[in-house]
């Protein structure tokens, strides 16, 4: 049976199980067993007991997808004869890998070596009948439930109470499985680092000022070790975030207080969906427009000047990035500053304040939180973002705050680093990481740093 | 609304006074429930402000229909009605608050000591200094006591040195009544303070500005009874200094506290007279039927 027929098949029977709990419950008190009138209404019986069937056809469920494979090719290794077994301990399971191919490719019947084929047609069999045992398991565990369940529907059983707390004990899983992915993927992060600070020294990545990640592939090459230092790729970063947030936050906030407090309703209703679509344009287009318009653009504009700008620069990526962040900062101030109460407005315009004192004085200090948030959110943006770096600012790691050459940035090395064929533990590859966690950092920084803003904030006023 | 009134039993019926004389007649129309202009004195000698022939509209919507009424210096005027009959909106005429709401619209003309406050070269944020605004529910600004109080001063430069704003913090509070409660908190946030403290506070940052007129729009409604007593009182000592046009739903505070007594009704005004005539012997069925509870 595949998975998708089980799985139908549950869902089916939770249907099944929904209903005759339902109807189970009205023949219960008509009956007037366990009292005369219903706790819960009878769909909340009807969801107790499907819950009942189907909590243990998923946890059956879940357990074999996690064990599955490993008992399948324990068994298969058993099966396997004695030369092969030790073989395959100590040869980090290239036999069953082999094994595995041969299966799964189902050229079974062409494969000379008799042993393999043998092991292969033994691991086919194995997960077949793996496959068979847990349709079986799941739908008598989903069965056996819903039995224990409808024992359970009785007039003076508390259903919507049940109901409620597998509702509350769902949300919770959800939360944590959004907690957990980000705590793995950073010790992740954390233990790859480590295995790059083995190969190279912490304070070399940290305090480095070449980056050349170009390991040579014979000892005896030119340049056979590679400069790890990460001061031009953060510093590169800052650069290209700085000048985004100062095109972003200005104008950004300006749209905001012109939307929140300006604008006629029409104007407003135009021009928000507007300036959200900037939001919805994927990376790649402001990219090429930053590499072919904005570029070229700047470069003619210096040479007119006197000034030697470089093709890609570091002040093309900015200008480009800081459009593309407005929509962040302007729709979260402008929501902000809209939320604060007409009461307020009306308390400063009603003392004689114009109405840019009363946006100074009284609306950005209490929009703050949201405004901090909006900016924040562009940072983090700003700090990741890396197509319009590789198209606009170049590759070069070069260590400077000149905006006018090529610069690039932590997001930019990490893709560089890790396409194309690499070996998995060398430490360029690792050296993503190590960047990968350096990132992590900042941005973790920026935001204890932006909570404090608004603390500091809320401590004076609230 | 006027065609489901219950007739009042009683009463002689049939009688129509139609009223074309000036609004200052004496006549007492018992029966005609439609509104011909405003019965009562609506007048005064030397007004502090004057309307005449004010009408608002909300977009097509008239909110305020050809109102004339005089507020008199250093006096309480009340204004009372039923709800949505248009007080706010006309007290928001009176220091062009009205401006601020896209779709408002005003018509006719409005003075304060006999000048034009809607004359082209007038500057209506000035003239908000002039005359301040207490609102409904106390609002406070997100910041320190003093910075409250201190916000309108600031604004308009009023203080030269630190220690003359101090002062004038000082002297608003201690107007407001609120200076002993708060005097050693004065850097603590304002919307900590209690509902009550909260629109004396209000008070004392419209003081702060020195306006010569003050506008309340149900300035207690959203306090207890003590509350409300304290800043009744308060009301009563302003009015040596300031001029105090007062909404208020409640017809113990208009007898309490104003001299005279408005009385709107769906946008217009139908009677104005002393406070404690109002209440006695009111000269209009509307008024009659609005403060004796048949209504509103
Ligand atoms: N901002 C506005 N936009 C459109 N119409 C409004 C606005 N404000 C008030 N109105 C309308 O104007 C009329 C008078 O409203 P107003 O607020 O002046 O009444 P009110 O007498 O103060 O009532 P209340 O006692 O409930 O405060 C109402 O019909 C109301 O619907
Ligand atoms: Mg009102």
């Amino acid at each position: 049976m595949s998975i998708q027929t089980i799985l139908l098949t549950l869902v089916a029977l939770l249907l099944f199980s929904y209903f005759l709990g339902r109807k189970r419950s009205l023949r219960s008190v008509k009956k007037g067993r366990g009292g005369d009138k219903l706790h819960s209404r009878p769909a909340y019986y009807g969801y107790m007991v499907a819950l009942w069937a189907g909590i243990p056809a998923v946890i059956v469920l879940l357990l074999w997808t996690m064990f599955q494979s490993q008992i399948v090719t324990s068994l298969t290794v058993a099966g396997l004869p004695e030369t092969m077994q030790a073989e395959s301990q100590g040869g980090h399971g290239l036999v069953i890998n082999e094994i595995m191919n041969l299966a799964d490719s189902g050229m079974v019947a062409e494969k000379s070596d008799p042993t393999l084929k043998a092991a292969a047609e033994h691991y086919l069999r194995l997960r077949g009948i793996s496959h068979q045992a847990i349709a079986v398991l799941a739908l008598v565990a989903a069965v056996i439930g819903m039995l224990l369940g409808l024992r359970m529907v009785r007039p003076d059983t508390r259903a919507r109470n049940v109901v409620e707390r597998a509702i509350v004990w769902t949300m919770l899983g959800c939360a944590a499985i959004a907690i957990l992915t980000t705590v793995g993927i950073v010790l992740s992060v954390l233990f790859e680092s480590l295995r790059f600070f083995h190969a190279v020294p912490i304070t070399d990545f940290l305090f480095g000022l070449t980056w050349s990640p170009q390991t040579a592939l014979r000892a005896d090459q030119v340049g056979s070790s590679g400069a790890f230092g990460a001061v031009p790729l953060f510093a590169g970063t800052m650069l290209i975030s700085a000048i985004a947030l100062a095109v972003a936050v200005p104008l950004g906030l300006m749209s905001a207080i012109y939307l929140s407090d300006y604008a006629s309703p029409m104007m407003r209703a135009i021009t928000k969906p507007v300036l959200e679509v900037l939001a919805g344009i994927p990376t790649v287009v402001y990219g090429f427009f930053a590499a072919l318009t904005v570029a070229p653009f700047i470069r003619q504009a210096g040479e007119a000047l006197g000034l030697d700008v470089a093709s890609e620069s570091a002040l093309a990526a900015g200008l480009v990035m800081g459009i593309m962040l407005i929509p962040f900062i302007s729709s979260l101030s402008d929501d902000a500053l809209s939320a604060v109460p007409r009461a307020m407005r009306d308390g400063s315009l009603g003392l004689g304040a114009t109405r840019s004192e009363t946006i100074r004085k009284v609306l950005i200090p209490a929009a703050l939180p949201g405004i901090v948030g909006g900016i924040l959110l562009a940072a983090s943006r700003a700090i990741g973002e890396t197509m319009i770096v590789v198209m606009a600012a170049g590759l070069s790691a070069n260590l400077t705050i000149n905006p006018l050459e090529a610069v690039t940035t932590v997001t930019v090395q990490i893709v560089t680093l890790l396409t194309g064929d690499q070996e998995f533990d060398s430490p360029k590859t690792l050296a993503a990481f190590a960047l990968g966690l350096g990132l992590f950092v900042i941005t973790l920084l920026l935001n204890i740093v932006a909570l404090k803003v608004i603390r500091r904030y809320r401590e004076q006023y609230e | 609304m006027t065609d489901v009134l219950p007739t009042m039993p009683g009463l002689p019926t049939g009688e129509t006074v139609v009223d074309d004389t000036p609004p200052m007649t004496e006549t007492r129309e018992e029966f005609d429930v439609e509104i011909k202009g405003t019965v009562g004195a609506p007048f005064v000698d030397d007004p502090k402000m004057s309307a005449r022939h004010s009408n608002v509209f909300y977009g097509e919507k008239q909110a305020i229909f050809d109102v004339s009424l005089d507020i008199g210096r250093n006096e309480i005027i009340a204004m009372i009605g039923p709800s949505g009959c248009g007080k706010s909106t006309f007290l928001r005429t009176l220091n062009r608050m009205n401006d601020t709401i896209p779709i408002c619209r005003v018509e006719g003309e409005h003075c304060l000591d006999g000048e034009d406050i809607y004359a082209p070269d007038q500057d209506p944020v000035l003239l908000r200094a002039r005359v301040g605004m207490v609102f409904q529910k106390p609002n406070p600004f997100p910041k320190s006591i003093y910075d409250n109080v201190a916000y309108g001063p600031r604004l308009h430069g009023l203080a030269r040195t630190r220690a003359e704003l101090d002062e004038i913090v000082e002297k608003s509070l201690v107007r407001a009544g609120l200076f002993n409660e708060v005097k050693d908190d004065l850097h603590k946030p304002g919307t900590g303070l209690s509902g009550g403290q909260q629109q004396r506070l209000c008070i004392a940052r419209a003081i702060a500005v020195d306006p010569e007129v003050i506008l309340m729009d149900e300035p207690t409604s959203a306090l207890d009874p003590i509350a409300t007593a304290t800043i009744e009182e308060l009301m009563d000592e302003l009015k040596s200094r300031y001029t105090i046009a007062v909404v208020t739903h409640s017809m113990q505070q208009a007898a309490r506290v104003s001299q005279r007594t408005a009385y709107f009704h769906m946008g217009k005004l139908v009677e104005v007279n002393p406070t404690n005539q109002v209440f006695t012997t009111p000269q209009h069925q509307l008024t009659e039927n609005y403060i004796t509870g048949r209504f509103g």
